[in-house]
């Protein structure tokens, strides 16, 4: 196994403004159950016992999940860097400060550890696929109700990026399905 | 931190732009492998980063390391800055 790491984001991040509270709520989508991490997780694990013509949709899906990865951690990193305690403190952030500083770490909005709970790997095919296409939507919807709650147009610009290419991976796995159900119809039982 | 001229967030944002197509035609061939126009359009897409990554990295160092990129003395690699410092 070997990735090539490339130093440039998917798609350009700006904040406006130092805003702790936003990084507060984006940190769902970093260390959270419909998250980034979770995502790159779950398709890279479920790869290698899936059907040989959809191992490259969920090689490839899982790899650019690593890349929004990337670019969750630097909107959060970029609203807290210049943060004072006191300015963290009242955002909330104040436990997280306590344990870890300006660090970034694999938690939800609420501060609950990651955990691997959060991904499936059922062996069959279909469901798994199916708890793809439910893990995508989710997602999505994850980031609607975060850039509901931001008033900052250049971080929206980056969280819009980001739920759109839910859609694109919902969509994408919704065509697997398919094409496995193909290959099962054109199976010959006697 | 290394304050970077405008134009390096021109050629930065170029290049993702040409990376995004890329992305979006290689998960849409993952699942339609037989559309030739479309695999016709990847490959002069492909070409066209090989390109606008070797001027990007004449000017602003290498992209990606383990290889497959150039090193200057010294090795440049760990240069700032990194993607989340721009």
């Amino acid at each position: 196994m070997m990735w090539i790491y490339e130093k440039k984001l998917q798609y350009p991040v700006r904040v406006s403004t130092c805003n702790p509270r936003l990084a507060k709520y984006l940190i769902e989508q970093y260390g959270g159950a419909d998250g980034e991490l979770a995502a790159a997780l779950r398709y890279l694990n479920q790869r290698y016992t899936l059907p040989s013509k959809v191992i490259g949709l969920l090689n490839d899906i899982g790899t650019e999940e690593l890349a929004h990865l990337e670019m969750i951690a630097t909107m959060v990193y970029k609203l807290t860097k210049d943060a004072t305690p006191e300015q963290l403190k009242e955002a909330g952030l104040e436990p997280h400060y306590v344990d870890h500083e300006r660090a970034l770490f694999y938690h939800n909005a609420a501060g609950v550890p990651f955990t691997a709970t959060y991904i499936q790997a059922k062996g069959d095919p279909i469901t798994d696929l199916y708890e793809d296409i439910a893990a995508e939507e989710k997602a999505r919807a994850t980031y609607q109700w975060i850039i509901n709650m931001s008033d900052d147009p250049d971080l929206n610009d980056g969280l819009r990026f980001l739920r759109e290419r839910e859609i694109i991976h919902s969509q994408r796995f919704r065509e697997a399905v398919e094409i496995l159900k193909e290959e099962r119809n054109q199976k010959k039982f006697f | 931190m290394k304050q970077m001229p405008k134009e390096y967030y021109e050629r930065l944002e170029e290049l993702q732009a040409v990376d995004f197509a890329l992305v979006e035609l290689t998960l849409y061939l993952d699942t339609h492998p037989t559309d030739y126009q479309a695999i016709q359009q990847f490959n002069q897409l492909a070409q066209k980063r090989r390109q606008l990554k070797k001027q990007f990295e004449a000017a602003y160092g290498p992209l990606e390391q383990f290889g497959h990129s150039y090193s200057n003395y010294p090795w440049n690699w760990d240069d700032t800055p990194w993607p989340w410092q721009v």
